[in-house]
C-alpha cells in the first residue's frame, strides 16, 4: 500500500518534467518562428531602403549563379534520362512511346525542373552561405561590421538574398533545358522513338503556362533559401562544431521549406488557372 | 548644489555603465555593474576568465544589450537611440578585437578602408591613401595591404585591427583582451601602441586585460571585476576602483591574488580541501 503510494508521486513527477520539457519545445518553436520573421522583415526593410554596392552584388550573383550552372545543367540532363528509363516500358506497353516528350518535358517544367535547381541551390549554396556567415559569427567579423557601424544584415543578408532571387529563375530554365535535352536524348537515340511524333506530342503538352508555373515557384525557393541559410549562419552556436550544425539545419531546413512551398504554391497556382480558364 | 557638483562630475565623462545587469538565457553575466572612463583617460577592467569583462565591453557600444541598466556615452543614453543615430555614433568609437576580427575574404586595405569607403564615402584610392597612414602608425609597411589576413602572424592582425579601428579617428577606443595570445615582445610592442594613440589622438581608452603587466603599464586607472558565481547574492561585482599603485596596496585578498597571479586559494578547490 505504501509502496504504491510513493510510486504515484513519482509517475506524477516524470508526468510534470515531460509536459515542462514538450512546453520548452513549443515555446523555443514559436520564438524560433518570431526570430525569422523579424529577421525576415529586417531583411525586406533593408531591400528596399538601400542597396548593397555593385562589387558586394556581382560578387553574390557569381558565387550563386554562374557556380552552381555546371551541377544545376548536369543533374537536370541526368534526371531527363532517368525519367525516359523510368517511364518507357510502361508507356509502350500501351503503345504510347510518342507521349513520353509530353510525360518528361511536363514533369520537368512544372515540378523537377524548379525543385532540383532549388534543391541544388540549397545543397551548395545554402549551405556554404550558412558555414560563411556562421564563421563570421564566430569569429566576430558580424559584431566588427556593427561596431564599424555597418549593418550585416544590409552588408551580408540582402546581396545573397538578391542573388538567390535574381539567379534562380535562369538556375530553373537551365535545369529544365537540360532536362528535356537529356529526355529526348534518350528516347530517340536509344529507344528509337518517333522523334516528329516525339516533339510533335511534347510541345502540345507543355506550354509558356507550364514555364512560367515553374519559375515563378522558383523565386518563392530562392527567397527561402537564402533567408534560411542567412539567418542559421547569423544565429550559429560557437565552435566548429556550432558552425558544422548551422550548415546542417541550414539544408535541411531549406529542403523542407522548399518541399511546403511546393505544395502550397501547386495548389495556389492550379487553383488560379481553374479560376481564370474555367473551359482549359 | 548637490546636483551642479554631479553635472560637473558628469561633464567629464565620455562614458559610463550606470546599473548595467546582462542575462543570458538563465545565467546572470553581469549585475548592477558601475563604471565610467573620462575624457582622455585610460581605463583597464580587469579579472579571471569568466568575469564578463567582454560582454561589458561590447554592451558598451551595444553589441550585447542589457536587462537591466544603461549606458550613457558623451550625455546621451544609448538604449533609447534608433539604428541611424546608433550607427552614427559607432563611428565615434573604435573596437579592436580579441582575434581582431578582419574580414578575411577582404585584403588588407580594404579591411582598413572599409569604415572610410562605408561612412566617409571616400574614393577607394583615397581610402587607400589614409589606410596606408594608419598602418605606418602601427608599424606596418604598405607592402601588407595587398595581403589576406590569414597571411599575417598573430600580432600583426592586431596591429591591423587596432588600424582599422583609429581609421575614423574616434573619442573612444575600447580593447578586448590586446595582448592576449602574444610573445612578451609583441605584447610590449602593443601596449607601447596603445600608449602612443592615446597621446597622438587624445583618445580615450578601455582596455579589457587579464594581463596585469599590460594594465600596469598603459591604465591610469584599473576596476577589476569579479564572477557572479564566486559572489554572493548582496556582493558586488566590482572588487577594486583605483590607481595601479592603489592596486598593489589593495587590502582585498581576492585582488591580491589576481594582482600577483596566486593559484593558491583555486587549487585548493580543485582538490576539494
Amino acid at each position: 500500500m505504501a509502496n504504491s503510494t510513493a510510486k504515484a508521486p513519482s509517475r506524477l513527477h516524470a508526468l510534470n518534467d515531460q509536459i515542462a520539457d514538450l512546453g520548452d519545445v513549443v515555446v523555443q518553436s514559436v520564438e524560433g518562428v518570431g526570430d525569422m520573421t523579424i529577421f525576415a522583415g529586417r531583411t525586406v526593410m533593408w531591400l528596399f531602403s538601400r542597396w548593397p554596392s555593385r562589387d558586394a552584388l556581382l560578387s553574390s550573383l557569381h558565387q550563386i549563379g554562374v557556380r552552381s550552372l555546371p551541377v544545376v545543367a548536369l543533374t537536370g540532363t541526368f534526371i531527363g534520362m532517368v525519367l525516359a528509363v523510368q517511364a518507357y516500358y510502361q508507356f509502350r506497353s500501351f503503345g504510347m512511346e510518342t507521349r513520353l516528350g509530353a510525360m518528361i518535358n511536363l514533369s520537368m517544367f512544372r515540378e523537377l525542373g524548379p525543385v532540383l535547381a532549388a534543391t541544388m541551390l540549397a545543397g551548395r549554396v545554402g549551405s556554404a552561405i550558412a558555414a560563411e556567415l556562421g564563421t563570421m559569427r564566430v569569429t566576430e567579423q558580424i559584431d566588427a561590421l556593427t561596431s564599424l557601424g555597418a549593418n550585416p544584415v544590409r552588408y551580408l543578408v540582402v546581396p545573397r538574398l538578391l542573388a538567390c532571387l535574381l539567379m534562380i529563375p535562369s538556375l530553373t530554365v537551365m535545369a529544365i533545358f537540360m532536362g528535356v535535352v537529356g529526355g529526348a536524348f534518350y528516347c530517340i537515340y536509344i529507344f528509337n522513338v518517333d522523334p516528329y511524333f516525339y516533339f510533335h506530342n511534347a510541345q502540345e503538352a507543355a506550354g509558356a503556362w507550364d514555364l512560367f508555373y515553374g519559375v515563378f515557384k522558383s523565386g518563392f525557393f530562392g527567397v527561402a533559401i537564402a533567408l534560411i541559410s542567412c539567418y542559421r549562419g547569423f544565429h550559429c552556436d560557437p565552435g566548429a562544431e556550432g558552425v558544422g550544425r548551422a550548415s546542417t539545419i541550414a539544408f535541411v531546413q531549406s529542403f523542407v521549406a522548399i518541399l511546403v512551398l511546393d505544395l502550397g504554391l501547386s495548389i495556389v497556382m492550379d487553383t488560379f488557372y481553374f479560376f481564370a480558364w474555367p473551359d482549359a | 548644489m548637490v546636483d551642479a557638483a554631479k553635472t560637473s562630475m558628469d561633464a567629464g565623462r565620455l562614458i559610463a555603465a550606470e546599473g548595467v545587469s546582462v542575462r543570458f538565457g538563465r545565467q546572470d553575466v553581469l549585475r548592477d555593474v558601475t563604471i565610467h572612463a573620462r575624457r582622455g583617460e585610460t581605463l583597464a577592467v580587469i579579472g579571471e576568465s569568466g568575469c564578463g569583462k567582454t560582454v561589458l565591453l561590447k554592451t558598451l557600444i551595444r553589441l550585447i544589450t542589457p536587462s537591466r541598466g544603461e549606458v550613457v556615452f558623451d550625455g546621451q543614453p544609448i538604449q533609447g537611440l534608433g539604428e541611424r543615430e546608433m550607427t552614427r555614433l559607432r563611428t565615434r568609437i573604435g573596437f579592436v578585437f580579441q582575434q581582431a576580427a578582419l574580414f578575411d575574404s577582404m585584403s588588407i586595405a580594404d579591411n582598413v578602408a572599409f569604415p572610410l569607403v562605408e561612412h566617409r564615402r571616400l574614393a577607394r584610392g583615397d581610402a587607400y591613401d589614409v589606410a596606408a597612414e594608419r598602418l605606418a602608425e602601427v608599424g606596418l609597411p604598405t607592402s601588407v595591404m595587398v595581403k589576406k589576413p590569414a597571411e599575417l602572424s598573430g600580432g600583426m592582425r592586431k596591429r591591423v585591427g587596432l588600424a582599422r579601428a583609429l581609421a575614423m579617428e574616434p573619442e573612444l577606443l575600447l580593447y578586448d583582451e590586446p595582448t592576449t595570445g602574444l610573445d612578451p615582445i609583441m605584447s610590449a610592442v602593443i601596449n607601447e601602441l596603445i600608449k602612443s594613440t592615446r597621446d597622438n589622438h587624445d583618445v580615450t581608452s578601455i582596455i579589457v586585460t587579464h594581463d596585469m603587466h599590460s594594465a600596469m603599464a598603459v591604465a591610469d586607472r584599473i576596476v577589476m571585476l569579479h564572477p557572479l558565481s564566486r559572489l554572493g547574492a548582496d556582493d558586488s561585482q566590482l572588487l577594486f576602483d583605483g590607481t595601479p599603485d592603489e592596486i598593489k596596496a589593495s587590502a582585498d585578498p581576492r585582488v591580491n591574488q589576481f594582482v600577483r597571479g596566486e593559484a593558491g586559494e583555486r587549487i585548493r578547490e580543485m582538490h576539494g580541501v
